[in-house]
């Protein structure tokens, strides 16, 4: 079989998912830490195990919180580690965590290797992140504009798409409205009441042209995710999920994206995702065609369709059309995207929650399920650099 | 839709800091001049201001006087901010004619928000912020070409 497959997810743990500031009193060290013990519990794994922790958004927990791999050491009884790093800037970096977690492995420094993120919006919240932190000199550029969160920043990519392309409004309901569907089964999931179109039109408008159901939930909570070389893999309670792919980084001409605005037209209204792509087709020697599910880093849902295009499942500029087909739709959809709601209706873990379900769907036990699926493809970002991407797939 | 103008943010909420290398654009800002730097060597326009040319990697570089004017390349509406429930701004990014290839984020201000479109053409004006400083904004130019 192509691809990578030397290394494989064997475990996923979670806290339950709150709305914004419920997980107080449980602080962001406890909340991390029972992600972790749930991840090795589903793994077979004591967590004196871990050797090795991947982090991404610079092991930063959220906005304002960080963790810290001595603390976990001190709190749960990890005797020693052998590989603490983690991918730069912010959420982009989510999926390719653990493809660090895989150059770990694949180097010889560590073995068992756990990704993890919790998130607390107790103080600080996601939808005004860039109103709160304080102004300094590259930030200035931007910050006095009034563009106080990532969605309204993104408002502004949205709206040259829709200019470019012809992309409506309607399409961003049929994300909404698609992934809202999909978490309506889910015992998890913060949204479960059903979504129609008026619904949508209905709905506050936050920044033109978004309203408030192409934003993402902002809830608090934890998952962890464990990786290890796939012998080792082979002998644990779950069926491995082999890492087929795994790519982070993009191009300067994204850069840091809507921090920046300088983004050539040709990159302006897109995901930045389409130098991923092409680098986790090539590893696993894959067509768009070949993928089964894809979890799409859905901070905001015009984003799904941009990341529809630059991932291949439709043309550039074609997204609008290819969401309106029924494409993406868990039930009769060419490509069922976050078949587990995503950030928008099951809950926002700085996009951990796709590769959770990536890798129940690649074990065959989503809730969910696409049948015999064989390929999943997990993403994170679009975000300031990196934005990256994975493909898991099943064992042979 | 709404009949309300769209206002920059009240000044008072607005702090800017400046490093060496963006320190020009602000001090230029504050005798209400709007400039950018330009590659001393091969001429490359960039916003923000950053200490090499991204083209050439030259650290030389000439602050040019612009002519104020722009265009806008997109854009959004957006209704309150964190303190200020009811205020409507309208962000936007701009291309500047006279420095291509450098886009400013900033604010159309005094317009209906339907008014504005990709591709209106304005003119920067200047509004106090904190700390003595001006902040470039833009109202949609009289002449629509």
């Amino acid at each position: 079989m192509a691809g990578l497959r030397d290394v494989a997810i064997v475990g996923v743990g979670a806290t339950p998912y709150y709305k914004r500031g419920q997980s107080w009193p449980q602080t962001i060290t406890e909340l991390a830490g029972k992600a972790i013990l749930a991840a090795c519990e589903d793994a077979g794994l004591k967590v004196t195990d871990i050797d090795g922790i991947a982090y991404y958004s610079g092991a930063g927990a959220g906005y304002g919180n960080k963790m810290d791999t001595a603390d976990f050491m001190e709190t749960l009884g990890i005797p020693e580690i052998k590989f603490t790093a983690s991918l730069t800037s912010g959420g982009g970096g989510s999926a390719g965590s653990v493809g660090l977690a895989r150059a770990a492995i694949v180097a010889g420094d560590a073995n068992v290797v756990v990704t993890v993120m919790a998130l607390q919006q107790l103080q600080n919240r996601l939808g005004s992140v860039f109103a709160a932190v304080p102004a300094d000199p590259i930030n200035s550029f931007i910050q006095p504009s009034g563009l106080s969160g990532p969605g309204h920043l993104m408002s502004v990519l949205a709206r040259r798409h829709m200019h470019m392309y012809g992309t409506t409004r309607e399409h961003f309901a049929e994300i909404a409205m698609s992934q809202r569907e999909n978490a309506l089964n889910r015992p998890k999931a913060i949204m479960k009441k059903p979504m129609t179109k008026e619904d949508y039109f209905n709905a506050r408008m936050i920044a033109e042209p978004l309203c408030l159901f192409d934003f993402c939930q902002e809830t608090d909570g934890a998952v962890a995710v464990i990786t290890t070389s796939i012998d080792r893999a082979r002998d644990l309670k779950q069926k491995p999920v082999p890492i087929v792919a795994a790519a982070h980084g993009g191009v300067r001409e994204w850069g840091r994206a809507f921090a920046w605005m300088g983004m050539p037209d040709e990159y302006f209204a897109s995901s930045g995702h389409k130098p991923i792509g092409d680098r986790l087709y090539a590893q696993a020697g894959v067509t768009p065609g070949d993928i089964d599910v894809a979890l799409l880093y859905d901070h905001f849902s015009p984003m799904v369709l941009m990341q529809l295009e630059d991932y291949g499942f439709c043309g550039k500029g074609e997204g609008g059309a290819f969401v309106e087909s029924g494409a993406i739709r868990y039930k009769g959809g060419s490509i069922p995207v976050n078949t587990h709601g995503g950030q928008l209706s099951e809950a926002y873990i700085i996009g951990m929650t796709h590769l959770v379900e990536g890798v129940e769907q690649m074990r065959g036990t989503a809730i969910n399920q696409v049948a015999d699926a064989e390929l999943a493809l997990v993403t994170g970002g679009p975000a300031s650099l990196p934005v990256s991407g994975v493909i898991l797939g099943r064992d042979a | 839709m709404s009949e309300v103008l769209a206002t920059a943010l009240p000044g008072e909420n607005v702090h800017i800091t400046t490093d060496p290398h963006t320190e020009p654009f602000w001090q230029a800002a504050k005798e209400r001049r709007l400039v950018a730097p330009k590659c001393g060597q091969c001429g490359t326009f960039r916003l923000p201001p950053t200490p090499f040319c991204p083209n050439c990697q030259s650290t030389d570089k000439e602050w040019v006087d612009l002519s104020g004017d722009a265009v806008v390349y997109s854009f959004a509406v957006v209704h309150g901010f964190p303190g200020l429930p009811d205020v409507t701004l309208v962000p936007v990014v701009v291309d500047l004619p006279d420095a291509p290839g450098a886009r400013l984020v900033t604010n159309v201000v005094d317009v209906h928000p339907d008014d504005v479109e990709i591709g209106t053409r304005l003119t920067v004006d200047f509004s106090p912020i904190a700390d003595g400083w001006l902040l470039p904004v833009f109202r949609v130019a009289e002449a629509q070409k």
